[in-house]
């Protein structure tokens, strides 16, 4: 969808090139994140997707169509723009700032209008905002403004740079889970730029880590890069916990679960002895209909028939097959059992993790 | 001067005989005047889309606006009446020539002030450079335009006095000023002064309204603040 060929930019009255020679390609649908540290070109690189910044070396094709040959303003009509400073118009009301591509395209009112109400829905902002001015909004509902009208004529390409960096920590999550959950149902092709590791993990589909001077050092799915980092610079760019961030991006389904030991509330105590004997510990998981009600200890059996006697202890945190691996490993090491519960969407028991099988999901 | 404080401060009678003349001075004081900003302002206009579109002509536009605006008024005046004679167009010359840095600067100034990324977003979005700059550039730099406008409006109501010195058809209420000055007579002297002063505050105060109804999101974003 978006390909880069031997791109390079060299500033007037610099010496170095800002971005040398990358070539790099994006498929539709895909989120591919730029990170790399300042100066790595990653900014100029996707400002010269849209035009923004002329290379001075290469061409840039996106949706198969020469940029340089196309009239600047006409390809920027299809090609979404975030910044981290929004941007938005101040003398202008949201649903104004919103509609700015559609009344570029000579879109009618009522089509405008239209798009703009089902846009201010997508991005969750209340329709009653639409009549406010920019500065009358948090950073967080500016930003859902910029996605919105970055989104307004629906175009196929969306180039973000660190939109989500001015905003705190909790707003960022939750505009990065929207973003994931908006492309899920939107299947742009978004070049993402940031510096924010985490981020990059968390929307890539690829990344692409870049060194000072737009030198292209790994590019490819984030697991992936973090399991084999391709060059030194990579490794001292992802961290020293590079394990636990795979691990963050690695799901519970993924692992092998040991069926552990669980007996229903109805078994006897004997039976309950027998699976902690078979299982090699003291403690035996109680399940109602096959929901973990709680856990037993081998101690707390005697002179009691049948488990349902006792009254167990809940299990602290369960977690869910979609959840991920780093999430188990949290659950578990806060569990006194120190392991960790994994039930089903309808709270059915599947069975437990430990910190072994945790880490086998690790290996490739 | 000892005279004129001996004078009462105003004849009320002189003021109830001379209403029609008051009158058409102050007309023609706000004519002057209105001609001067209007006229000032479209050459500003062009000479700030110049300097815009090429900035290394801003020093020496601005360099010989300034040139024109520290020349001492009634200087200018007299040095303009050799070739203009005694009329209005040497009045207007004059009043125009003192508008224009004021006005060029401010709309430049205003120009300027429109933050990067909102540029930058405009023309990420598909803008043309002149669409952006009539649609998102010029309605916010209406602020700073309109704060020149009303300085440049109000210092020319206060020179169009100073051009009385050409005659009474190119002084406004200033030829009350002068003739009060020539007669020892405090009325119009009186009349010429505070009415000009009125007019500047009258003035001023009406292009504030036109601001607040040009820049409707910036007073809504400070009751938000």
């Amino acid at each position: 969808m978006i390909e880069l060929e031997h791109v390079g930019k060299i500033f007037p009255g610099q010496r170095s090139p800002a971005v040398g020679d990358l070539s790099l390609e994006v498929l539709e649908g895909e989120i591919a994140v730029l990170i790399g540290p300042s100066g790595c070109g990653k900014s100029t690189t996707l400002r010269m997707i849209n035009r923004l910044i002329e290379p001075t070396k290469g061409t840039i094709t996106v949706a198969g169509k020469n940029v340089a040959a196309q009239k600047p303003h006409e390809l920027r009509l299809s090609i979404g723009y975030v910044i981290q400073q929004v941007g938005l118009f101040p003398h202008r009301t949201i649903a104004r700032n919103i509609a700015t591509v559609p009344e570029l395209l000579g879109w009618d009112r009522a089509r405008t209008r239209a798009r703009v109400e089902e846009l201010m829905d997508l991005v969750g902002l209340d329709a009653e905002l639409g009549a406010r001015y920019p500065a009358e909004l948090s950073g967080g509902q500016q930003q859902r403004v910029g996605v919105a009208r970055a989104l307004a004529a629906d175009p196929p390409v969306l180039l973000m740079d660190e939109p989500f960096g001015a905003v705190d920590p909790i707003v960022r999550v939750r505009l990065q889970e929207e973003l994931v959950d908006l492309q899920r149902r939107l299947r742009k092709t978004i070049v993402f730029v940031t510096h924010d590791l985490d981020e990059a993990m968390r929307l890539g589909d690829r990344m692409a880590v870049l060194n000072v001077g737009g030198v292209l050092e790994q590019y490819g799915p984030p697991v992936d890069v973090l399991a084999a980092p391709a060059s030194d610079f990579v490794v001292e760019f992802l961290g020293p916990d590079r394990g636990l961030k795979r691990l963050a991006l690695i799901p519970v389904s993924a692992a092998e679960l040991q069926p552990g030991p669980a007996v229903d509330a109805q078994a006897t105590t004997e039976n309950a002895r027998a699976v902690m004997q078979r299982e090699d510990v003291d403690w035996v998981a109680v399940l109602d209909d096959g929901r973990p009600r709680g856990w037993v200890g081998a101690a707390a059996l005697d002179g009691h028939e049948r488990v349902d006697e006792i009254e167990a202890t809940r299990f602290p945190v369960v977690v869910q097959p979609a959840d991920s691996l780093r999430h188990a490993l949290d659950a578990l090491v806060s569990s006194p059992t120190r392991v960790v519960i994994v039930v089903d969407d309808d709270g059915r028991y599947l069975g437990l993790l430990d910190v072994a099988r945790i880490g086998k999901g690790l290996d490739p | 001067m000892s005279l004129m404080l001996a004078d009462e401060i105003i004849r009320w009678s002189w003021v109830g005989d001379h209403l029609h003349e008051i009158w058409h001075a102050l007309v023609q004081h706000l004519e002057l005047t209105l001609i001067a900003v209007s006229v000032g302002f479209a050459i500003s206009v062009v000479l700030a889309a110049i300097a815009i579109r090429f900035r290394i002509v801003y020093q020496p536009i601005n360099a010989l606006a300034g040139v024109l605006y520290a020349i001492p008024s009634l200087a200018l005046f007299i040095l303009l009446t050799p070739i203009f004679g005694l009329t209005t167009l040497t009045a207007e010359i004059a009043l125009v020539s003192y508008t224009i840095q004021i006005l060029f600067r401010s709309i430049v100034a205003g120009i300027d002030g429109v933050p990067d990324h909102v540029r930058e977003s405009a023309t990420a979005m598909g803008y043309t450079r002149a669409r952006r700059v009539v649609q998102v550039e010029v309605p916010l730099a209406v602020p700073v335009i309109m704060t020149g406008l009303r300085i440049a409006t109000v210092t020319t109501v206060g020179f169009v006095p100073i051009a009385g010195i050409l005659g009474s058809d190119q002084g406004g209420l200033g030829t009350f000023i002068y003739d009060g000055l020539n007669r020892f007579f405090n009325t119009p002297l009186f009349v010429g002064a505070v009415l000009t002063v009125v007019l500047a505050v009258v003035l001023d105060v009406l292009l504030v309204r036109v601001e607040r109804l040009l820049t409707p999101w910036i007073r809504r974003a400070r009751v938000q603040a």
